[in-house]
This record gives C-alpha cells, structure tokens and sequence, in this order.
C-alpha cells in the first residue's frame, strides 16, 4: 500500500495551488464581506477545466478523476471555502448525477456543457419540510402531455440563481412515499422557474444559497432522470458522492487553517520570544497536525475507493463525519493560537472558522453519516 | 511551423538558502521549477501553435528528473519533448550547453527557437545567443511582444530605458524575458495525458552529432569556481572622542536603531 501521491496527481496538486494562490486568494476576504458569488472566478476554473476534472473527454471533461478533483476542492478550500463548495455542488451533485443516472441524450445535451466549463450546475433536493428527512417532499411534478409541470419550492440550494442547469427532486405519486419522488434537470430561464432572495449565512458568504421556486413551470418530459419514482434513489446515490467533496472542502479548510497558524507562531512574540517556542502551542499545532493528516486519509480513501469502483458510500460518511470535525476543531484552535488577532476579519482565520460549521451540516448532516456507518456495522 | 523551446529545470531561487560557513547554495529540499523566462518562451511559441497551428517540440539537457518540466511543457500543450541526457553533459558551462542544444536542434529541424534570455541559477544570458551563432542563425534577445507577420516576425527587443522593434525573417532565435506574457495554467487533463499517455525521446551522447571537445566538463572553457552573497556595507562613521563619551555616543545609536 503506497500513501504517496503518484508524480501526475503532484502535479496536479501543485497546479491547484498555484490557482488558488494567484487567482482565488485575492479576493477570499472580499466575496465573505460583500456575500459577492465570485463569477469572475469561476469563468476560469471553466475555462483551465477545473469544472469537470472527473468526466471523460468524451464529454467535455478532463478524463482525469474523483483523486483529482477531491485535490482540486482541498486545494481550494485551503484558501476560500466558497470556492471549494461551488465546485463540489456542480461537479458532484449536478454533473455526476448526470454522468451516472442521465440517458445518452440528456448527457450530450447537459452533462457536456457543464463538464467543458459553458454551463454551471446546482442539486434541489431540500425543501422547508424535507432536510435530514428529504422524503417529506411537498414539491410535485404532474406529466401534461409531452410536459411535465412543476409546482412547489427548494429552500438552501447551493449556486442558486447563478447555475444554468438544476437537477430537481419532485414529487410524481405522493401515495407512493420515497417510491414517488423523481428528478428532473430544469434550466433556468424556464418560465415559472424563479429564485427567491438570498441567504445570509454564517459563512460560505460568497456562495449563492438561495431558494428556488417553481409555479407551473413547464419542462419536457424527455428532462426526467431515469425513471417515474427512481427520484429518491438518485438523490441519496449522488449525495454519496457529494459527500466526498464536502469532505474535501472540510479538509481543504483545515488545512488552510494549520497552515496560517504555523507562520503565525513563528512571528508572534510574546515574553520576548517566539510563541512557537511554547509547549503549549508546540502540542497544540501537533494536535492539529495529526487531526488534518488523520482526515487526509480518509478522504483520499473514499475517493480511491469510488475510482476503483468499489462500494465506497460507508468511507465517504466516515470522510465526511471526520474531516467536518476536524474542520471546525482545527478552525477553533487556530482562533485561540492567534489570539485577540483571530478574532479580526484580515487574519482569516476567524472566516475559515464560520465557513467550517456548514460542513458538518450539508449534504447529510453528521448525524445522518453516524446513522449510515452504524447502520452498516450492525447489519 | 516547427518551433523547438529550450527549457531549464532550476531551483527555485526565491527558496534557496545560502550556506554561511561555505557560501555555497544549499539545494536539498528546494522544490524545482521550470525557468520563469524559458515558461515565458514556452507560452510564446504555444501563442503561435493557437493562431497559426505551430508544432511545438520542447527539449532540455539535464539529469533524468529533468523530464518533470518537460512533462509541464507538454501538460500546457506542446507536442513533443525530447530529453537529453547523458553523464557526458555533465559539469557543462555555456559554450558547452549551447553546443549540445544547438546540435539537439539541428537533428530536429525548426522554423522558430525560443531560449530564455537566462536562467535564474546561472544568470549568464549566454546559451541562446551562442546556439544562434552555432545554428548561424539571426537572433533577436529580450524579447517582450512577438507578432508574426506571416513572411516574417515583429519582435519588440526591451531595454531599461527604451526598446526597439525588430522584423526577423525565419529560421531564428529568439530569447524570451518573463515579462513577455503571462503563461497559462495547464489543466487537469493536460497533466495526466503528460504523465500516462506522451512519451518523452531520450537522447544520450551517442544521438548528438557533436564534438567531444564542446560538451560536458571538459568541453567548458569556463567554471563557476565560487558563489557568494554580496556583502553589504555601509561606509561607517568614525568617532573622535573621549571614552565614556563615544560610549554614550554609541549607546544612543544602538538605541536609535531599536537595536538595544
């Protein structure tokens, strides 16, 4: 078993952060201040193929794979967790939804844009009623002739209002329970397709969390995914996947976090020294270290695991339980390790600190990962 | 159009420390890069590839990691790469280098050479005009715009305080200068065809239709025999006074510093 990265996914690593460096950098403290979604930003991660690493070229995407792209989301994260979560929501929850479950058509008409970097994706599934428990769907989808109509809402979707193409979840038999549910790609500018105000949040400020409305919005019916009731399956088959991103962009902000800290015990003075010359700092920074490094692990574990083609839904929970923790573990003691200076905007830390709480909630909340991994060790 | 780019894997000079007791540089652990100017060339003749369909070959003369910029090149999208290697080019100094390239270049055949104007670890500017010399080829060094004109090239040639405009017909060199564009990120996919589906030629001494007289160590007519970091001083001040008050005097310097 060989825990080093192989010479091209180095290079991709390096490519990753020398982006995140030059190009996302910049402008992290800006888009949290000003809730500003970073377009400018995401018009080059298209452009240089960021946006579909894991799809083949016969799509549009890079033919690289979920290794690469969980290096693409880290490397990101490490400097702005807005950016990470806006390639991880369209590439995992939209596209990937696409690639695995869409027919050949609707890969060529969908999935080919969003992976060559033209359209930008998003996943609906939660509604006011529906979070952890998504059956609750109230949203319904009635077929009329060569159409189906959507009536109904998604509260908290992730690149709302930005995204070109939405993968949808609504309901076509309420009678039927989860075996009712289905999903749809709906793109915007659909009529009776609109996007309500958006959400102020803790962190993530920078990505657009908004609502999505539908009132008799008409699609074809050819957008439906799969088939009539396979909706439910679909959502929870994607969101595996999505979990690795999410614990991808957990990782990515830990170790931003680390890092930061490290340069700043260095240079911090305090009793005429160093405070890197503490004990406590020394073992607290170890801590940390073996945290971050302990969740690097995993998270690259639940990605070989899904490139190999292995069942991998039990690593990517264990990923993302684990990383979210030490997410905000490691975000925490960054504050304190920076003291009065942790708790001011310019130091970063205290944003990396806000942005790390969503991780434990989205795309399955920590709870929802805990009842996943037991229910599989006590089957 | 055929254009060969000459590439150098260098240490990254920002992150290099200098040995206090030897003066000498201290590589272990400096992570390699490719020469900022030789990228800059890189980015050029690709520029062309883009608008005229250029076939772009890069090449470097180096040990076997060496190949790691030549995989770079090719993950921002040249063609070909061709490492040459051999313990025989070991130790060389410019004249020797150039001869190899030039020899290199010679065997490929070309429209365009792009050099950079020099390496950040020797600094010397030297290889790209002496290949051109070799190759008895025009040379057009610093440049930082390129145009071409189809029949011929438009090269602006920057200087600190003024520039010239340049027509160059082909074949010729030319030496780029960082500053001449901003080079392109590779992507993803460009990185993993580089790694698992280009091949890189190797050629070793036996290849290179050149001289044993102008390559490797003893094929240098000079030797870098020393670095050090330049020592800065200032031309001090001298003090004309008693003892205890050339004490008080000095004092207060130290203390004007923030040095005591």
């Amino acid at each position: 078993m060989d825990f080093t990265l192989q010479k091209e996914y180095k290079a991709a690593q390096q490519l990753f952060k020398d982006f995140a460096e030059k190009e996302v950098k910049p402008l992290a403290q800006e888009i949290d201040e000003q809730h500003r979604f970073p377009r400018e930003t995401v018009e080059k991660m298209q452009k240089f193929g960021f946006m579909g690493i894991p799809f083949p070229k016969a799509y549009g995407g890079q033919g690289c794979d979920t290794l690469t792209y969980v290096l693409c989301v880290e490397e990101l994260s490490k400097v702005c967790a807005t950016t990470g979560v806006i390639v991880s929501a369209h590439t995992s929850l939209c596209a990937d939804l696409i690639y695995k479950h869409g027919t050949e058509e609707q890969k060529q008409k969908y999935l080919a844009p969003l992976a060559s970097g033209k359209k930008l994706g998003a996943f609906g599934l939660t509604e006011p009623g529906a979070g952890t428990d998504a059956s609750g769907q109230q949203t319904k989808a009635v077929q009329d002739g060569e159409e189906y109509v959507l009536n109904g809402s998604k509260i908290f979707i992730t690149n709302a209002g930005e995204a070109d193409v939405y993968a949808v979840f609504a309901m076509t038999d309420a009678s039927a329970g989860t075996k009712g549910i289905s999903c749809f790609i709906v793109e915007k500018d659909t009529p009776g397709f609109t996007f309500g105000t958006p959400e102020k949040k803790m962190g993530i400020c920078g990505s657009a969390t908004n609502e999505l409305i539908f009132s008799d919005c008409r699609i074809p019916k050819e957008n439906l995914v799969g088939r009539e009731g396979k909706g439910f399956g679909i959502a929870m088959s994607t969101l595996d996947g999505g979990r690795i991103g999410i614990a991808a962009q957990a990782l990515g902000i830990a170790a931003g976090a680390l890092e930061r800290t490290v340069s700043y015990v260095k240079e911090r003075k305090q009793f005429g020294r160093a405070i890197a010359g503490f004990q406590n700092t020394q073992f607290t920074l170890a801590d940390m270290a073996t945290e971050v490094e302990a969740a690097r692990c995993l998270v690259y574990k639940a990605a070989t695991a899904k490139d190999a083609k292995q069942k991998f839904s039990i690593d990517a929970a264990m990923a993302k339980l684990k990383a979210s923790r030490v997410a905000e573990y490691v975000t925490d003691r960054a504050v304190q390790l920076h003291g009065g200076y942790g708790y001011i905007r310019e130091y970063e830390v205290e944003r990396m600190m806000r942005d790390a709480k969503i991780t434990e909630i989205y795309e399955g909340t920590s709870e929802v990962m805990k009842m996943v991994i037991s229910g599989n060790l006590l089957k | 159009m055929r254009i060969i780019v000459c590439v150098k894997q260098v240490p990254d000079t920002t992150e290099v420390r200098l040995d206090p007791v030897k003066g000498t540089l201290i590589r272990e652990g400096v992570p390699s890069i490719m020469n900022p100017d030789d990228k800059a060339g890189l980015e050029a003749a690709l520029r062309l590839k883009d608008s005229s369909g250029a076939e772009v070959t890069v090449i470097t003369m180096g040990p076997p990691q060496a190949a790691d910029v030549l995989r770079e090149a090719l993950a921002m999208g040249a063609d070909d790469a061709v490492l040459i290697t051999d313990r025989a080019f070991g130790g060389a100094d410019t004249w020797a280098t150039s001869c190899t390239l030039a020899a290199a270049c010679g065997r490929l055949g070309y429209d365009i050479i792009f050099t950079g104007r020099q390496a950040i670890d020797g600094d010397t500017a030297q290889v790209g005009p002496e290949m051109a010399e070799h190759l008895n080829i025009p040379n057009v060094s610093y440049a930082a715009a390129i145009e071409n004109c189809g029949d011929h090239l438009l090269v602006k040639r920057e200087f600190e305080d003024r520039y010239h405009e340049v027509k160059v017909n082909t074949p010729c060199l030319i030496t780029a200068l960082a500053e001449l564009n901003t080079p392109r990120y590779m992507t993803p996919g460009g990185i993993f065809d580089a790694y698992r589906e280009k091949e890189i030629t190797t050629w070793t001494r036996a290849d290179l239709p050149v001289e044993d007289e102008n390559i490797g160590l003893k094929g240098s007519p000079t030797k870098v025999v020393k670095s050090f970091p330049k020592t800065v001083k200032a031309a001090g001040m001298k003090i004309e006074r008693g003892v205890d008050e050339s004490v008080q005097f000095i004092m207060d310097k130290l203390k004007e510093k923030y040095i005591l």
